[in-house]
């Protein structure tokens, strides 16, 4: 027996084998999809995220049923704490719901594929270059897909800008118009306070090749995460100008910075 | 009633292994004339075969001597193979040569066989690039020139020359018995090298499935640029594995260090300009070509992989 189905035996438990292999993904026959996604690698993420979700961030989601069952959909939210903590989480409500659980794609950062070890193993857990062909693509094959509009800009903030949303792109509207797919808004609270940076150290980050290089601690703090998904807000696929576009993304803002609020009045405390 | 004449087709690479088994499918229904840039080969008494350079004029004599009604161009010089001014040389000019040469003998239908390689190897690829995204790799390195020039050759005359009916098919790796390219060394090879940290998404074609694509695009004159790749993909070194290949791990960070080490060590199954195809995936979609030819590829990836498996020690 191998060392790979001996770990498997010892962490991966039948429900959770069950589980993902509950979800029909579009894969090959040797378990992977084109961006990567592996169906085995993901069992072992899934299980890791759980003890993490459940655990260290005790997370508290709310209405991750409101995430249509099937078909396209894009998961917009807002960005924050240094890693993409956030998306983690928000891909672990959403698989780990019971009826019926689907695996969402989280378009990351540009600079990850370039990254040994990190770039494929984020790939193997579904996360997918941020690229609106990759984005497009999914769609059309009927992916839940989760964007943070804001990129870098929101993840890179530093504490004293915390819940301040940062400004949004149009590419999410423009394919949610084009492939019909609708909005799920999510407000995510408690990341802000996981990696609290203080500075972002510029030319550093430029020398490295990463996006930011912030002043922080060494360690994730284990803050209490609020999840609140809003109701599917639907868009039509009219040829307008992109002001009217740009419109339609405030109005996604808007509704998340409401889902914000919401988590932050029910948070009691920060950890 | 007259007897219907059997089409002529000209053949390039004829001592491919590819070129061979698009030769055994047509022979029986064709009248064929096999060359090859590299050496003659004997294909039987029914096919004529030459070792010619396309660049010199005695190549217009096949012309003059057999009445061509068709042209699959397989003999292009692959990266790992001559210098780059001879690739160039017979992949370029040659090639240049050839389809002057198509449409001064009113040939009506080319198909020009090139590779996935021409979209080049970037972090920033999105997967199932189709066949309009631009053709990166002549900007990533001096070695894939030859192949984006190629292509842009067979597109100008494409466009051109309509009545020669172009089609170009840029397959994903194509692997299997007697296939001699890189990846195919890599798979046959007991050990492989890989860049620490890195095992890009990548797909590989059967050879009798790639010579089945390139029977099925000669018969139906469409002409256009395709992908030709199955639906179905596989991590670099989970291929490897599957193969039985021990994995060697070269130092991948910083950059430099693989670049240096591979030029240094002239690998030809893993050269030092391919390094970013082993680094990241070049995913290209295949759909194309399957909606408009009927393709289905046949042997899975699990079949192409039990084959390198066990045929590491040749008896």
């Amino acid at each position: 027996m191998g060392l790979a189905t001996i770990l498997k035996r010892k962490l991966i438990p039948a429900e959770i084998d069950e589980h993902i292999n509950r979800i029909q993904k579009p894969i090959g026959s040797l378990g992977y999809d084109p961006w990567g996604y592996n169906n085995e690698a993901i069992k072992y993420g899934f299980w890791l995220t759980r003890l993490i979700y459940e655990k260290y961030f005790r997370v508290e989601a709310h209405g991750v049923e409101q995430v249509p069952a099937e078909g396209p959909v894009l998961i917009i939210a807002n960005h924050s704490g240094q890693l993409p903590l956030d998306g983690l989480l928000i891909g672990y409500a959403l698989a780990s719901r019971q009826e019926p659980p689907r695996i969402p794609r989280a378009m990351i950062e540009r600079f990850f594929p370039t990254v040994p070890w990190i770039g494929n193993l984020l790939n193997e857990m579904g996360a997918v270059l941020g690229d609106p062909v990759n984005c497009a693509k999914m769609l059309a094959n009927g992916e839940a897909v989760i964007v943070f509009p804001e990129g870098v800009r929101g993840s890179g903030k530093l504490y004293r800008n915390r819940y301040q949303l940062k400004r949004f792109g149009n590419g999410f509207m423009h394919l949610a118009m084009k492939y019909r797919a609708p909005i799920v808004p999510v407000g995510v609270v408690g990341c802000e306070e996981t990696i609290p940076a203080i500075a972002n150290i510029k030319p550093l980050a430029r020398m490295l090749g990463i996006p930011y290089a912030p002043v922080a601690m060494p360690v994730v703090l284990p803050a209490k995460v609020h999840l609140n998904f809003g109701p599917p807000m639907y868009f039509d696929d009219l040829d307008i100008p992109e002001e009217q576009v740009t419109e339609r993304v405030e109005q996604v803002k808007a509704e998340i910075s409401r889902l914000i609020d919401k988590g932050l009045s029910e948070r009691k405390t920060l950890f | 009633m007259a007897k219907q004449k059997r089409p002529q087709i000209l053949v390039t690479g004829a001592a491919g292994a590819l070129a061979q088994q698009v030769i055994q499918r047509l022979r029986d229904h064709c009248d064929l004339v096999a060359v090859d840039f590299r050496e003659q080969v004997y294909l039987g008494d029914d096919i004529p075969s030459y070792r010619i350079d396309f660049t010199k004029r005695v190549f217009e004599d096949l012309f003059r001597r057999y009445q061509f009604d068709g042209v699959i161009h397989l003999g292009r010089i692959q990266s790992s193979q001559l210098t780059r001014m001879r690739r160039y040389n017979a992949n370029v000019l040659g090639t240049q040569k050839l389809l002057d040469l198509s449409h001064k003998y009113g040939i009506q239908r080319v198909v020009v066989l090139s590779t996935y390689h021409v979209y080049g190897a970037v972090a920033y690829n999105p997967a199932l690039i189709d066949e309009s995204a631009p053709l990166k790799a002549a900007g990533l390195s001096s070695d894939l020139v030859d192949s984006v020039e190629l292509e842009n050759l067979a597109n100008i005359y494409l466009w051109r020359y309509p009545d020669l009916n172009i089609t170009i098919l840029r397959p994903c790796n194509i692997v299997g018995p007697g296939v001699r390219n890189s990846i195919g060394t890599l798979l046959a090879s007991e050990r492989a090298p890989v860049l620490a940290g890195f095992s890009p998404m990548m797909q590989f074609i059967h050879i009798d499935d790639m010579a089945d694509a390139i029977v099925l695009a000669y018969k139906k004159p469409v002409r256009g640029v395709f992908n030709v790749a199955p639906d179905d993909w596989v991590a670099y070194q989970q291929a490897l594995k599957l193969c039985g290949c021990t994995r060697i791990p070269i130092p991948s960070v910083p950059p430099v260090v693989p670049r240096l080490l591979l030029k240094a060590l002239r690998l030809k199954s893993f050269p030092s300009y391919l390094i970013a195809f082993f680094k990241y995936p070049v995913i290209i979609d295949g759909r194309a070509f399957s909606r408009e030819f009927g393709f289905r590829p046949q042997r899975p990836l699990r079949e192409i992989f039990h084959f390198y498996r066990e045929n590491k020690k040749p008896v």
